[in-house]
C-alpha cells in the first residue's frame, strides 16, 4: 500500500570508463527527506541528477511514483515538472525577472492563468523572505537570495518531490544559513526531499535518513543520529573523521 | 563627381530599391538562419545532418553561384517565386508583385546565401548561454521547443546580435551582385546604365558613379554598425 514515491533499482552509470553509479537501490517515501553524503566524485550529484533524467542511466531502473522514468519527450517532461530541482549554481533565467522565473512554469507547462500565477508566485517568494525582490533581474541578488528565488521556481510547481543539488555549495559562508532555514521549513512540512550536500548540521537535523555514497557506491544509509554516532563501514568512519573535526 | 548631382534622382531610386531589397533579404536570411539553426542543434539526427549540410553548401559556395542557381535554376524548374507575392507586403514593396521575377530571385539567393552566416552566429550565440540555463528550464517541464523559444533563443539572441549585425552588414553590401544577375532599378544596376547606356546620349565614367553607389551602401551600413556599436557598449554597461 505505501508504495514509495521514488525507486531507484540496481542502476549503474559509466562516463566512459569512469564506473559512477555502482548498482546503487535506493527507496524514497513519500514525504522523507533523504540527504546524500560523501566525498567529491563519490556520484552524488549523478544519482540525484538521474531521477528526473538530467542524466540517462545505462542499466536498472528508476521509478517515479509509480510509472518508470519515460525515455526524452512530453511524457519525460510532464515527469520533470512534478520533480522540482535546485542546483547548486542557481540557474535562474538570466534574462528574466524573479517573478518571471517563478510564474513561466506554471503558465507555460501548466497553463495556469497569468494573475492566478503572479499570485502564487507572491505567495511563494513572501515565503523565501524576497517577494521585494520580484522585479530585479536575477544578476542583481545576492548568491543566497538566488538560490532562495530558485527553491520558489521549483516550488511554484507544486512538486510532489524536491531534488537538492549542492544548493549551498556555491553560496558565501554568511548565505548558507538562509537557504538551508528555507529547507528546513520545507522538510518540516512534509516536502519528499532528496539533498546532497555537505552541510553535515542540516544532514543532523533535518534529515530522516542519511545516504553515505564513496566511489559511485551506496556504502550506508541509517537515521541521522546512528549515521553520525555510529557508523559502519570505514569509508563513512574515515569521512566523518575529516569533515567533522573542524 | 557631377554625375551624382546631375543624376540624383536615378541614384535615389536605386538606393530605395537597393534598401528594400537589403531590408526584406534581412528578415529572409534571419527567418531562415533560425531555422537552420534550430535544425542543427536539434535531438533528432536526421535533422541536425540536414541544417549542417546546408551551412556547409551555402557558406562554402560564391554568392554569384548561388544568384545563378536561383535564376536561372528557378525558372528552368518552372518557378517564378510567386509566393513571394505576399498580400499586404506587395502594396509596400510594389516590386514584389510584378512579374518581372528578378527582386523576388534576388531576395531569394541573398537570403539563402546569408542565412547560413545567421545561422552560424546564432549558434555560436546558443552556445553563449551556459548549459545550467537549458537544464533549469527542462527540470521545469518545459519542452524541447518551449526551452528553446522562452529561455535559450531569448538569450541567444542578445550574445548573437553583434555578430548578427556584422552578418548584415555584409549582406547588404552584396546585395549589389543582384543588379548583374537580372534585377533592374537597384544602386548597381541603375550605376552601370549611367555608365553604359547613359542619359540622352550622355554616358558618365565608371570611376565616380561607383563612388557615388559606395556613398549609397555607406548610408545603410555605417548607421547600422553605429548602432551595434551602441548595442555592446550599453551590454558591457549593464555586465549581465
Amino acid at each position: 500500500m505505501a508504495q514509495p514515491l521514488i525507486e531507484l533499482n540496481s542502476v549503474n552509470k559509466w562516463f566512459g570508463s569512469l564506473h559512477v553509479l555502482r548498482d546503487v537501490n535506493l527507496t524514497v517515501d513519500r514525504g522523507e527527506v533523504v540527504v546524500v553524503i560523501g566525498p567529491s566524485g563519490s556520484g552524488k550529484s549523478t544519482l540525484c541528477r538521474a531521477i528526473n533524467r538530467l542524466e540517462t542511466i545505462n542499466s536498472g531502473t528508476i521509478t517515479f511514483d509509480g510509472q518508470p522514468l519515460p525515455a526524452e519527450g512530453r511524457a519525460l517532461a510532464r515527469l520533470r515538472a512534478d520533480v522540482g530541482m535546485v542546483f547548486q549554481s542557481f540557474n535562474l533565467f538570466a534574462h528574466l525577472t524573479i517573478l518571471q522565473n517563478v510564474t513561466l512554469g506554471p503558465i507555460k507547462v501548466r497553463g495556469e492563468s497569468k494573475a492566478n500565477a503572479r499570485e502564487r508566485a507572491m505567495q511563494l517568494l513572501e515565503r523565501v523572505g524576497i517577494a521585494n525582490q520580484a522585479d530585479k533581474y536575477p544578476a542583481q541578488l545576492s548568491g543566497g537570495q538566488q538560490q532562495r528565488a530558485a527553491i520558489a521556481r521549483a516550488l511554484a510547481m507544486q512538486p510532489k518531490a524536491m531534488l537538492f543539488d549542492e544548493p549551498t555549495s556555491a553560496l558565501d559562508p554568511e548565505m548558507v544559513g538562509e537557504v538551508l532555514e528555507v529547507m528546513t521549513s520545507l522538510a518540516a512540512g512534509g516536502m519528499t526531499m532528496i539533498v546532497v550536500t555537505h552541510e553535515m548540521g542540516f544532514a543532523r537535523h533535518a534529515a530522516k535518513r542519511v545516504v553515505f555514497m564513496a566511489d559511485g557506491e551506496l556504502v550506508e544509509q541509517a537515521a541521522p543520529a546512528e549515521f553520525f554516532g555510529n557508523p559502519q563501514s570505514e569509508r563513512a568512519k574515515d569521512f566523518l573523521s575529516k569533515v567533522l573535526q573542524h | 563627381m557631377n554625375v551624382l548631382w546631375e543624376q540624383f534622382p536615378v541614384f535615389r531610386d536605386g538606393f530605395l530599391l537597393t534598401f528594400q531589397l537589403s531590408f526584406l533579404s534581412a528578415i529572409g536570411a534571419l527567418l531562415v538562419g533560425t531555422l537552420v539553426a534550430v535544425l542543427r542543434i536539434s535531438p533528432v539526427p536526421p535533422l541536425r545532418w540536414l541544417g549542417t549540410s546546408y551551412v556547409n553548401l551555402f557558406r562554402n559556395i560564391p554568392l554569384t553561384a548561388v544568384f545563378v542557381f536561383v535564376v536561372v535554376g528557378l525558372p528552368l524548374l518552372g518557378s517564378s517565386a510567386d509566393f513571394l507575392k505576399i498580400p499586404g507586403l506587395d502594396q509596400i514593396f510594389t516590386r514584389l508583385g510584378i512579374d518581372l521575377p528578378y527582386f523576388r530571385f534576388s531576395i531569394i539567393a541573398l537570403s539563402l546565401y546569408t542565412a547560413a552566416f545567421v545561422c552560424e552566429a546564432l549558434r555560436s550565440g546558443i552556445n553563449a548561454v551556459p548549459s545550467g540555463q537549458a537544464e533549469a528550464a527542462r527540470s521545469i517541464g518545459l519542452t524541447f521547443t518551449q526551452n528553446l523559444r522562452f529561455i535559450v533563443l531569448p538569450q541567444a539572441w542578445r550574445a548573437a546580435i553583434v555578430p548578427l549585425g556584422s552578418v548584415i552588414i555584409a549582406m547588404i553590401k552584396n546585395s549589389a551582385i543582384a543588379g548583374f544577375m537580372g534585377l533592374y532599378g537597384d544602386l548597381s544596376s541603375r550605376g552601370q546604365e549611367l555608365v553604359s547606356a547613359g542619359v540622352n546620349g550622355v554616358t558618365y565614367p565608371l570611376i565616380p558613379v561607383f563612388i557615388a553607389i559606395s556613398l549609397g551602401f555607406l548610408i545603410m551600413t555605417v548607421p547600422l554598425g553605429l548602432l551595434l556599436d551602441r548595442i555592446e557598449k550599453n551590454r558591457m554597461v549593464k555586465a549581465r
